[in-house]
Formats: C-alpha cells, structure tokens, sequence
C-alpha cells in the first residue's frame, strides 16, 4: 500500500467542490479542497439562486444524505417560492433567491468547520501519476500532495474564453483565470472533449433603477425551505421587481446582432435552449414584442441587481442602449457587462455512475465540466464524486444511484449514458417515476441510504428517525379501520357503492377528499402533527399511482443492478449486428439498463449480453477456486 | 413479476401449436381457461375456455416452479394448430390480470435469470436474435409503409404535442408559457382516442390477422415473374404477357403454401430504366419486396439477382425446361423443382421467429386498446385543471408507452424539442 498524504483531493471551491469536499470528509476521509481563491468557495457566477423545478428536487435530496447546499441556502435565502404551488406536490419544486455574500461566507465558515477537512488555496496545474492511476495534484508552487482519489470540479475554468462583442479573452469567469495547464493535462488522457457555451446577463445598479414604476414581485407568505433540518427563514425578505422588454429594445438587438459574439461566429460552442440570450429571444421568436425581465437583488445590504432575462454577449455600448430601452431601467448603470464563456467540457460517457473515469482510475469528475450547467446540478454531482472518491479511497464499496431513487441517479444515469449536446440542466420531466421522486419525500427515499453508507451525522439521524416514527404511526391510524361507503358518506364523502370497504388512507386518495373530512371520521388524525398529516395525504394520492409503476420499477432496478464490466468485450458477442455492436462499443454502457436504451437494442440482445455478464461473472468465480 | 405467455411453434396453418406461459399466474391462468390444472408433468385434454365459449381442445402440461425450462411455473397448451384458435386463446390469456404476451428470448432470459440454463445453451440465442431483429425490421418497415403507418406518425405527432404542452405548464411554470393548455389537449387527446378506437374496432386488423406471411417474387421483367407466381397459385392470378413491363403494379394473392396462409407478391420487373413512370414502379416493386417476410429472386441462367438479397431469400434459375434442369432451377411451365421452391419457402417461414405474423397483430391491437384506456383517464384529468397534470402527463406517458412499438420510441428529448421549438423558454 502506497503512502498517500491524504484520502482525497478535491480541485475546486464551487458549488460541485463544496460538496464533494463536504461528503468525503463526513464520510471520514481525510479531505484537502484546493481552490484558487478561499474567497471564492460558494461563488454564484450567475443567477443568485437557487432551486427550482427539478433543481429543487437536487437541493432536498443532498440534503436528505446530509449534503450542504440546502441549508447553506435557507441562511442566505432573502426570497422564498414554492414553484407550482397549485399543482400537484410531485411537480413542485421549492426555490430561493440567495444573498451571493451570505451564501458565500457561510459556505466558507461550514467549510472550515467541517472535521476532516483542509483547505488550501492554490491552483492545481498537473496531477501526479501512478501508472495510469491518479495518486495526487501538483499546485503551481511546485508542492505536491498525494492522494487515494482526485475529484476535479474546476466549472468553466478549462480553456474558458469569454466574449463580450468583438472581445475574446481567456478566463474562468469574469475576474478569474482559465486554467490551461490543468487542460492540457487533461488532453494527455485521450478522453473525448467538446466545447460549450453559457452567457449571463449585464450587472445593474439597484440605486439606479426606478423602482417605482415597476411591478413587485414578493416571495410566498408561508416560506418552504430546503433543508428538512431548517425550521425558519434567516436572513431579511425581500421582494423582486419585474420589468419588460419592448420594440425598441428589440430593434437595437436586431440593428447590433452582426456584433454579437454569437452571431458573428465567434463562438463554436454550443449554448443551452432553455437558457438563450437576448440576442436569441429576439431572432427566434420575431412575433413576441416584449420578454419578462426578473430584477433580482443579490443581497440585502449588496446594491448590484441581476436582470434575470437578458444574458447576452453583445458589446457594452450597445448593452448599455437596450438596457436603457427598458421601463424603470432608463437611467441604470451597468457595473458589470454581459458576456458569454466558452469552455471544454468532458463527454460524462467515459464515467461510469460513480463518476469516475473509466479510463484513469483515482480520477472524479463533477459539475459543469462534465457538460451540466447550474449549481444544483453541479453540487449534485459533487455529492457523488465526493462520496465515491472517499469510497474509493478507503477501499469501501462504492455508491451508486439509480433511475427509481432519485434525480441524482436520473441525472448520473443520463449524463453517463447518453452524453449532452447542450449544456445539461434538470427538469422533472426526465424523471419517469417522478411521481415517486418527491421533493417532500426526498428524506425518506435517501437518509436511509445515507445512514447505510455513513454520510449521515447523529442529529440528522435522529431527527429522522423521529419523523419516521411519527409517520409509521399516522399511516397506522388512517389504516386501522375500512369504512363502508355508508359510513364514509355520513362524513361527507362519496365513494362508489361497489360493496367494497376503504381505509382513509385509500379515501385520502380521491380527488376531492381533505384531511379535514377524514378528521372527522377519525378524531386520532387531528392529534398528529401537520407536516406529517400533509406528508400521508401526499403519499396518499400518489399511492395508486406509485403501485402501478412498482413493476416498471422492479424491473428497471434488476437491470441497473446488472453491472456491465469496463472491459467487457461488445465485439465478441455473437449474433448481434455490427451496427448494434459498434453502437454499444461506442457508448459502453454500464449496466443492463443503459445497455436497454442503446437504439437498435432488442431484448434477445440484453439477454445474450445477461448471458455474457454471467458467463464472465462465473469463470471469473471458477479461476479464483 | 409478470407471468409471460407466446406462442412457442411457428405461426402458420400447422398441425399443432403449443402456447406457452411462465410466471407466478401461470396456473390460475390455467384454470380460469380450462376449469381445473391437471396433474403436475401429465398431458391432460381440456376445453379451453374463453368469454365466447369452447375456444378450443388442448392437452395441457404444466410444470412446477424449480423445475421447469425457465424456473417458475410453467403450463403449456397443446392446441389445434389454427391461426384463428391461436389468435383467440392469446387474446383472451392477455385478458387476464398479470399477464401479458413475451418478449422475444424473454423465456429464455428468465431460464438465465434463474440459473436454469446452461450457457452453451445461450448460444442459440444469436439464432433468435438474428430471426427477431430481422422479423422487427420487417415488421416496422411493413407497418410504415402500410396505412396504419401514416396513422401511427399522426398518432406520435399529436401524443408528444399534447405531453409537451402539459410539461411545459410544469417545468416551466415560471416562465412565458400559456397557463392553460387545456383546450388543446383536450382535442390533441380526444382526436386520438377516435382515431385508435375505430383503428381497434375496424376490420382492418381482423383483416391482417388472417394474412400471414408475405412472399416477394422479384425479378427483371420477363424472367417470368408471373408465371410462376400463376403456377404456384394454381390459376390464372397474374395477367402475363411478352410486353416487358406489362406488370407495373404490385399483384398480391393469397394462397396456402404447404400449409401456411401466405401472400405471394407480383412485383414490376426491376430493371434500370428511363421512363419515369416505370421508375417509380420499380422503386415501389423494391421497396414492397423488402418488406416481405421472405424475397424470391427470379434470374435467368448466369445472372445476378437485380438488387441484393437479404439472408434467408432464395435465388432461384428459371425456364430449367429450355436452360435444362439442376439444383435451384425450376420451370413454371413443367412444373419441375416447384415442390422443392414451396418446401423451401414453407421452412424458411417456419424459422422465422414467432415475433412476426400473428402475435405482433395481436400484440398492435392490444397496445391500442391499452393506450386507450390510459388516454380516456388522462383526458378526464387535464379536463379537472391544473392540481391533476403531473397525472394527465402520467397518463399520456403510460399511453405512449403502450403504443411504442407503433409509434416510435418517445422520449423526454421529443418532447423538449417540441416545447423549445415552441415557446420563448429562459429567463
Ligand atoms: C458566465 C456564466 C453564466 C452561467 N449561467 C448560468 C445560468 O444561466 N443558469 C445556470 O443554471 N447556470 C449557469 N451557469 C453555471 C453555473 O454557474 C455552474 O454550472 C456551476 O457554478 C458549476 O459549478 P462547478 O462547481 O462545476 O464549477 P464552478 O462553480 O465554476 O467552480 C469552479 C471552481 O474551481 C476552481 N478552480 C478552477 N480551476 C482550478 C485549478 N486549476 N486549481 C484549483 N481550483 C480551480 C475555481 O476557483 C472555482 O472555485 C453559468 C456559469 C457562468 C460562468
């Protein structure tokens, strides 16, 4: 056993970083983060928030395995929404403006906090090398720490390029380097690489927006944070203002578009659809005459707005004169341009679901350098890489999510088998159990999980363990009893007369049935507590659903289960077209499953691969006796 | 876990043909259709029973758990070797809760699973992949060219605008999409619902159970095409005559060949041409010949087929009476090497995986009935309002699933792509 200086290493202070770091120290590795600035941990370098549709679903299920992301959010929310409040709770999705300066400092101060972790300031320039395996980093001083894993979480920073008009230059992000020699190393490994693109939008100065003109936009009365240990707000509320483009801003981007980075052709890269530029609203969608703008603070005591609606790369000047167009923003001033980042990602198909890299073993990758965009989606990764290289590291099994018990393993599961053709982001609809996949039950579905593989500290656990207690025995007293539907009806609800007798869980479940109905059927209901009431008339209404897809699921989780090994010879399997077999030599799935979704896969071909894997699987057993 | 059934013998007019089920509903299924389960491994004759009445005699075999082919409960039903008995047994075994029809090799995936086969065994299954890859190609490209295909494509087209409005109300609810979707949904859905149920209810279907297998003769002209196909059939089918090109357009009669219902295509002569009307004859000739189960190359001594030949299609010399006679050479006209030209069609029919014919009808027509129900649900939810649309999409997703091997995969990029190319999505 070689001697390393620590278990893990991880390069970079983002949001991937953070969390990455913060898994593998609870986990008990001894954890170096190496970042290039200590300031820089926890930096938002675009929209300050957090959460969302799909995103929030990431935040609770990091923080359901004791993750930091939600509550470091829940301190410095300054605006709380609960996205589709009127729909169904599957497809809600909790969200936060966030104070950049608060979320940064207590990111920083939990951090440092954190048992078991350093953190170095430094850029890391090379990795040290153990035959093919990773065993550590070089920083640009020279120094060398040696490492059980290395997890690389550096964002846009590799060969990023950031335009603004006419201008090129190289940087991570505003104000920060690229990192080349990192890049270049990273060459060395032959690993397919591609180039992306993001853009943010100009910078204004809150005391030069006339606010008075403008709608309000506040946040929700009854706040829903995004950790299940958080109990209330934190920071100030504040309220967002909105404003609208008009023609005349339209005209200025249509008379300027030759000058934009993206539209003179000065950008390869390809850019995400669901997050374009101005410049992209106006050609694409010529009829509309007006786009919302989102004017949100940064921060209670911090002056700087971002326009959530206008990220462009066309030169100042000409930003300057649309964003002067807009009603309430005629005399603003900008603090800091818009821009657009071009950068090298690395396609997440050579990882496999713990993200590491097939090829060089004691290598993580997470964040936006395997193709994603947005904080939730990298720290989300973070928590995967981070748990795995720890893992790893100290020679445990490893961790791996699936399709049926989270958005993390929908999204590990996606990237790594599919690969991005634009930066990708989550949305619920890539989730096809979602209605099993709650926001609300994130908890549930993962701190089990947590506690197994011991990423999960006392207090969390405990207070789990409460809750599950409480809920085992709400759901015993609305299963106690089955009710004919002569007695339900003196309570006011209908239920078809099929002879046929029902729980208040399974009336729960109709459409129009409230607690309040069932309360009075059953006086014990009122005595538990609300949050716990709400969860049972949640999993009530999904339970039918949930039932049906129960065998959908199965089957999915024994293919998931169905390791397909890294060496695994597609070429040899007899009887499968080449076409079939080039396809599966390309992608390499890793599992049954992923090999199910390669196109053209039939389920003859899964079972002879099934038969191969088992074949392998017993010679391996039989050369071992 | 599901409880599989297929039919285990080839499809086709045959003597006997066995269906066989595996899972943990297998003998109930049993005695839902034949009254009682016979003693276990002991041939016993039942009346198999449907919802109509007595569909059919069979003997029955059932096996026990850990020690049958697959490991679990097996039965099998030895019935009278009718495409139309076939046909209704399997209809009214799908009827049953907790059974469906199997995959391709998913028996065999199940004797894998349960450590009930031997590897070598496995090797067959490159056989099987083989014959199912080629039966779906085949089967697709029949279904694309037929009219159903212009229905399904009408189907996809509307399902995936229809689910991507509703996703767009849901991920992005706070951007600039319309908040109700409904009306259009609603008429997305309901078009749909119409458009499958008379597909359901309509003889069309009915109408291809009973078709069978397709045959292709193809050939330059005069190479005597219609001769044989004439002389196969036993009758004048074909209007023959010198002229070259005189068969323009595609004759198809439906014979029985050596016991198996079978359609023998007529197609144009293939050969490079100039006239574009017979262009396109001939592009349709090939195109239609391709999507038959089985091609007859017609050539004339010492030269090649007119396009390249699948695995399993036959190259065949005619006029053997003038070039004089030998392996792979018939005569239309005396009638020599016909007999060993309908035995070798009927065993490359028999080999061909149980995928195609009967069982992938049978299993369209299911699909669209499940489909149906799952998108009368879903239209009553989207009507209800928004507090139901993660379940209106619920359904729709459960609708579409249903009728993939219609309409295509749908995936979640479909639907992106319908709502990017839509709405001004990003803020
Ligand atoms: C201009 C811009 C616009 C964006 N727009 C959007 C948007 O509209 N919507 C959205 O969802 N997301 C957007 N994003 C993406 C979002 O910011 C990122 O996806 C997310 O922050 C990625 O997290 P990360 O941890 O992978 O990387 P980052 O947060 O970028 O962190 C990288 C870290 O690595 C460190 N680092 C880099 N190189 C080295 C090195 N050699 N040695 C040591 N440390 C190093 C850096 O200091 C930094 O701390 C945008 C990003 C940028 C830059």
């Amino acid at each position: 056993m070689k001697h390393s200086d620590v278990d893990v290493v991880v390069i970079g202070g983002g949001h991937a970083g953070c969390e990455a770091a913060a898994a593998s120290a609870r986990l008990g590795a001894r954890t170096i983060l190496v970042t290039l600035k200590r300031d820089g941990i926890g930096v938002m370098s675009c929209n300050p928030a957090i959460g969302g549709l799909g995103k929030g679903h990431l935040v609770r299920e990091i923080d359901a395995l004791d993750g930091v992301m939600g509550r470091i959010a829940d301190l410095a929310g300054i605006q709380f929404r609960l996205l589709n409040r009127r729909k169904g709770p599957a497809v809600q999705g909790p969200r936060a403006q966030a104070d950049r300066k608060i979320y940064r400092t207590e990111m920083l101060a939990e951090l440092e906090a954190t048992p078991n972790l350093q953190i170095v300031e430094g850029e890391v320039v090379d990795f040290r090398m153990d035959g093919v395996r990773v065993s550590g980093v070089v920083l640009a001083d020279g120094a060398a720490i040696d490492a059980g894993s290395v997890v690389l979480t550096t964002g846009t920073f590799l060969r990023g390029v950031i335009h603004i008009g006419d201008q090129t230059k190289p940087g991570g992000r505003m104000g920060d380097k690229p990192s080349v020699r990192l890049a270049e190393r990273m060459d060395s490994f032959g690993l397919r690489m591609g180039r992306l693109k993001t853009g943010t939008p100009p910078r204004l100065d809150g005391r030069t927006i006339d606010w008075s003109v403008l709608e309000q936009q506040p946040g929700d009365a009854e706040p829903v944070l995004f950790s299940f240990l958080s109990k209330t707000v934190s920071a100030k509320q504040i309220a967002c203002g909105i404003t609208y483009t008009n023609e005349r801003t339209h005209e200025i981007i249509r008379e300027n578009l030759g000058r934009s980075a993206m539209y003179s052709g000065n950008i390869e890269g390809v850019g995400p659809r669901y997050c374009p530029s101005i410049e992209d609203k106006v050609v694409r969608f010529a009829e509309k005459t007006s786009h919302q703008i989102f004017l949100e603070p940064e921060g209670v005591d911090d002056h700087t707005v971002y326009p959530n609606g206008i990220s462009t790369s066309l030169p100042v000047d000409v930003q300057e004169d649309y964003v002067h167009s807009v009603r309430g923003l005629e005399n603003s001033v900008i603090l800091q341009p818009g821009y657009a980042i071009e950068y090298d990602y690395v396609d997440p198909r050579s990882l496999n679901l713990q993200l590491g890299v097939k090829s060089v073993p004691g290598l993580f990758l997470a964040g936006q350098i395997n193709g994603t965009t947005g904080y939730e989606e990298a720290a989300a990764q973070g928590m995967v890489a981070g748990l795995n290289a720890a893992k790893s590291a100290m020679d445990q099994d490893p961790v791996e999510f699936g399709r049926t018990d989270s958005y993390i393993g929908v999204m590990v599961d996606d990237l790594t088998s599919r690969g991005v053709t634009e930066p990708y982001r989550m949305f619920t609809s890539r989730a096809e159990f979602r209605l099993s996949l709650r926001a609300d039950n994130a908890d549930q579905r993962l701190t089990p999980l947590g506690m197994e593989i011991g990423c999960i500290r006392p207090a969390r656990q405990a207070e789990f363990q409460a809750k599950m207690e409480q809920l085992g025995f709400g759901k015993d007293v609305l299963t106690a009893k089955a009710y004919t539907p002569q007695e339900l009806s003196v309570a006011g609800i209908k239920a078809s007369n099929d002879g046929s007798k029902r729980t208040l869980f399974d009336v729960l479940s109709f459409p129009d049935v409230t607690m309040a109905e069932v309360q009075a059927l059953e006086p014990e209901v009122s005595a538990l507590a609300p949050e716990i009431r709400q969860q049972l008339a949640t999993d009530a209404l999904y339970a039918k659903y949930i039932e049906r897809q129960l065998r959908d699921v199965d089957a999915l989780k024994k293919d998931e289960h169905e390791a397909i090994p890294d060496d695994f010879d597609f070429n040899a399997l007899v009887g499968l077209s080449n076409e079939l077999k080039a396809k599966l030599v390309q992608f390499r799935p890793t599992n049954l499953a992923q090999a199910g979704r390669v196109e053209g896969m039939t389920p003859a071909a899964l079972t002879l691969i099934l038969a191969r894997i088992r074949k392998a699987k017993t010679d391996a057993r039989r050369l071992q006796a | 876990m599901d409880t599989i059934f297929a039919l285990a013998t080839a499809p086709g007019k045959a003597g006997v043909a066995i269906v066989r089920l595996s899972g943990p509903s297998a003998w109930t299924a049993i005695e839902d259709l034949c009254g009682s389960v016979p003693p276990l491994r002991v041939a016993s004759l039942r009346q198999v029973r449907g919802s109509g009445g007595v569909l059919d005699e069979a003997l029955v075999l059932v096996f026990d758990a850990g020690a049958s082919f697959t490991g679990e409960q097996v039965a099998e039903l030895q019935l009278h070797g009718s495409t139309a008995v076939v046909a209704a047994v399997l209809t009214e075994l799908s009827g049953l809760a907790g059974l469906r029809q199997a995959e391709a090799g998913e028996f065999t995936r199940r004797a894998l699973e349960n450590g009930r086969l031997d590897l070598a065994q496995v090797e067959g299954l490159a056989d099987l992949i083989d014959a199912e890859t080629e039966a779906q190609r085949r089967q697709a490209q029949r279904v694309l060219a037929g009219e159903l295909g212009a229905k399904a494509a009408g189907w996809r087209k509307d399902l995936i605008r229809a689910a991507a409005l509703l996703e767009a109300t849901i991920d992005f609810a706070d951007e600039d999409v319309p908040v109700d979707v409904t009306p259009e949904v609603r008429d997305l859905l309901s078009g749909v619902s119409a458009s499958l149920a008379a597909e359901v209810a309509g003889v069309g279907i009915a109408e291809r159970v009973r078709t069978g297998f397709e045959v292709a003769i193809v050939g330059a002209p005069n190479v005597g095409k219609s001769t044989l196909l004439n002389a196969l059939a036993g009758r004048e089918a074909a209007i023959t005559s010198d002229i070259a090109g005189t068969t323009r357009d595609v004759i198809e009669v439906r014979m029985d060949l050596g016991g198996l219902p079978v359609t023998v295509l007529d197609t144009a002569g293939v050969r490079d041409t100039l006239d574009p009307v017979e262009a396109i004859g001939v592009q349709r000739a090939k195109d239609r010949a391709l999507s038959a189960d089985l091609r007859i190359f017609l050539v004339e001594e010492g030269d090649a087929p007119p396009f390249d030949w699948l695995e399993g299609d036959l190259v065949v010399v005619s006029k053997s009476d003038v070039v004089g006679s030998g392996d792979g050479r018939i005569s239309s006209r005396t009638g020599e090497g016909l007999d060993w030209l309908v035995g070798s069609v009927r065993t490359r029919l028999e080999g061909l995986a149980a995928g195609s014919g009967v069982a992938t009808r049978h299993r369209h027509r299911l699909a669209m009935e499940r489909s149906l129900e799952r998108l009368a649900v879903a239209v009553d939810l989207v009507e209800r309002g928004s507090d139901g649309v993660e379940l209106a999409a619920e359904e729709i997703r459960s609708a579409v699933r249903a009728l993939e091997s219609l309409i295509g995969l749908v995936d979640v990029e479909s639907l992106l792509d319908d709502i990017f190319s839509s709405f001004c999505i990003g803020k």
